[in-house]
């Protein structure tokens, strides 16, 4: 796979006996030996460790020092609330087009002095591009290479992190804090995309391995590739960027409203001002014609993205199409997500999904298909 | 026991003749998720497309190896579909089918030939 890029973790994903695969420019594992089913029930059984050192590490700080300057800064790319953003607190965001597209999602924490933001692979040399375009006057914009990114994500996530590092068990959902451990600087926030409670830890690329094969030699940790993270997150109703939001969907049409924070909304302290506001906030006065729905086949087969949905059995017009979709290990069956035009987006409403040539059953329901588990 | 060039073995039993995937074909798909098998009684021509397996990636198509028609399926599959990863080349059969003409089969790859095209 010559061209890819190789994490800090590469060597050990192959001593662990990962099947990598090329995904956003890089060599990853998409399963171990234990499976995918297997590494998906894992997680939720006990705790997963991932490799998502492929997605971009940016630094944001403000040329005048004034970290209310940084989240000013970044509140004209983004309809996020971040003067609201607490001191050591994290939230979810998205960059938005001129037509209220999403061009990528991130997160983003307050860490007091600067913003650190967490992008997609797939998207982050446009989302630094992005950045420096609407930015470099006021702010710096450090693209960190030097470190890798570990998600540790299971309800036994917590009692594994704090046996290397005890003060990750204080840490509450979406609070980011930076700890010490064996001499290198790890910055942690109480988060991830499995709809489990857990960690993701930026460490520096020279101590990743040790830290990945300290959480590894115990019990409760096995590794887990991007194939039961795509099921982890469908199943958590999470949305995967280029699939399920991309830039001709807005927020409001992917169910996305709870991250755009009243202050930045009609009416609000800092209403507006970030790119596609006029077809957001219309969105959210007016409604929308189509919206993203949890999908629950009513039989056993899998209906994946691209398959099109029709409101009964006969129709010539598709409603809608699948965005995500495939088998559910903790569900014990089928799931997907996808978008599908009013009123039939109202959980319980059986539309049918054409499948091999066939239409078949499938129900709308409210995401996510199992229950979240942060730790409030 | 004989094999086709897309990865499924064949093991004649008396007059039918027993069709599963190989274990090379299971590793590669991964974990099965869904099966869809033809209804007994169906005729089939030779490649024509007859199975679904949808794995935790993707879904794929299993072809008649033969033709022929299908006289059982193994329905433990539909329920049990990681049945396929656990003993592809016993438990895990797909189908029992009557060949239209028996002599058929000899044309088909033996267990050396098969092993040298995964190799």
């Amino acid at each position: 796979m010559s061209g890819l890029n190789r994490t800090a973790l590469y060597d050990l994903h192959l001593e662990l006996g990962a099947k990598m695969v090329p995904f956003a420019g890089y060599e990853m594992p998409v399963q171990y030996p234990l499976g995918v089913l297997k590494e998906h029930l894992h997680c939720r059984a006990a705790a997963g460790l991932f490799d998502v050192s492929h997605m971009g590490q940016v630094i944001l700080r403000a040329k005048s020092g004034d970290n209310v300057a940084a989240a000013l800064a970044l509140e004209c790319l983004v309809p996020v609330d971040l003067l609201g953003l607490g001191e050591n607190r994290q939230r979810y965001g998205f960059f938005t087009n001129e037509t209220g597209g999403v061009l990528d999602d991130l997160m983003i924490a307050n860490r007091r002095d600067h913003l650190f933001l967490v992008v997609n692979a797939a998207c982050k040399d446009a989302d630094i591009a992005h950045l420096k375009a609407g930015l470099s006057d006021r702010c710096d914009i450090v693209v960190l290479t030097d470190r890798a990114l570990l998600a540790l994500q299971g309800p036994l996530a917590e009692q594994a992190l704090a046996r290397l590092m005890p003060e990750a068990k204080a840490m509450r959902f979406m609070d980011v804090a930076i700890l010490n451990w064996q001499g290198a600087e790890l910055w942690l926030s109480r988060s991830g995309y499995t709809g489990e409670d857990g960690y993701e830890v930026s460490v520096p690329g020279a101590k990743a391995v040790d830290l990945a094969r300290a959480l590894l030699a115990m019990d409760e940790v096995a590794p887990i590739g991007l194939g039961a993270r795509d099921s982890l997150r469908l199943e958590a109703g999470l949305c995967l960027y280029g699939s399920d939001i991309d830039e001709t969907t807005s927020p409001v049409e992917a169910g996305l409203t709870w991250a755009i924070q009243k202050a930045r909304r009609d009416g609000g302290a800092r209403p507006g001002g970030f790119p596609g506001e006029a077809r957001i906030f219309s969105d959210l006065a007016d409604g929308v014609h189509r919206k993203r729905v949890g999908l629950k086949p009513e039989g056993r087969a899998p209906m994946r993205a691209g398959t099109q949905l029709f409101a009964d059995q006969t129709s010539r017009d598709a409603i809608g199409m699948i965005t995500s979709g495939g088998f559910g290990p903790t569900i014990e069956g089928p799931m997907s997500m996808g978008y599908v035009d009013l009123p039939q987006d109202v959980a319980g409403s059986v539309i049918y999904a054409e499948l091999r040539g066939k239409r078949l059953p499938v129900k709308t329901v409210t995401l996510p298909f199992t229950p979240t588990r942060f730790k409030r | 026991m004989k094999f086709t060039e897309e990865h499924e073995w064949l093991l004649p039993e008396g007059d039918l003749i027993v069709v599963g995937i190989t274990a090379h074909a299971a590793t590669q798909l991964g974990d099965l998720v869904f099966i869809e098998l033809p209804e007994a009684g169906t005729t089939v021509s030779k490649d024509e497309d007859i199975v679904v397996i949808e794995s935790v990636k993707a879904a794929s198509d299993i072809m008649a190896p033969l033709d022929g028609e299908i006289v059982e399926i193994n329905e433990a599959l539909i329920d049990n579909p990681t049945l396929v990863n656990e003993d592809p080349m016993g438990a895990a059969w797909f189908f029992k089918m009557k060949p239209a003409n028996p002599s058929d089969i000899d044309e088909l790859l033996d267990e050396d030939a098969y092993n040298a095209l995964i190799a």
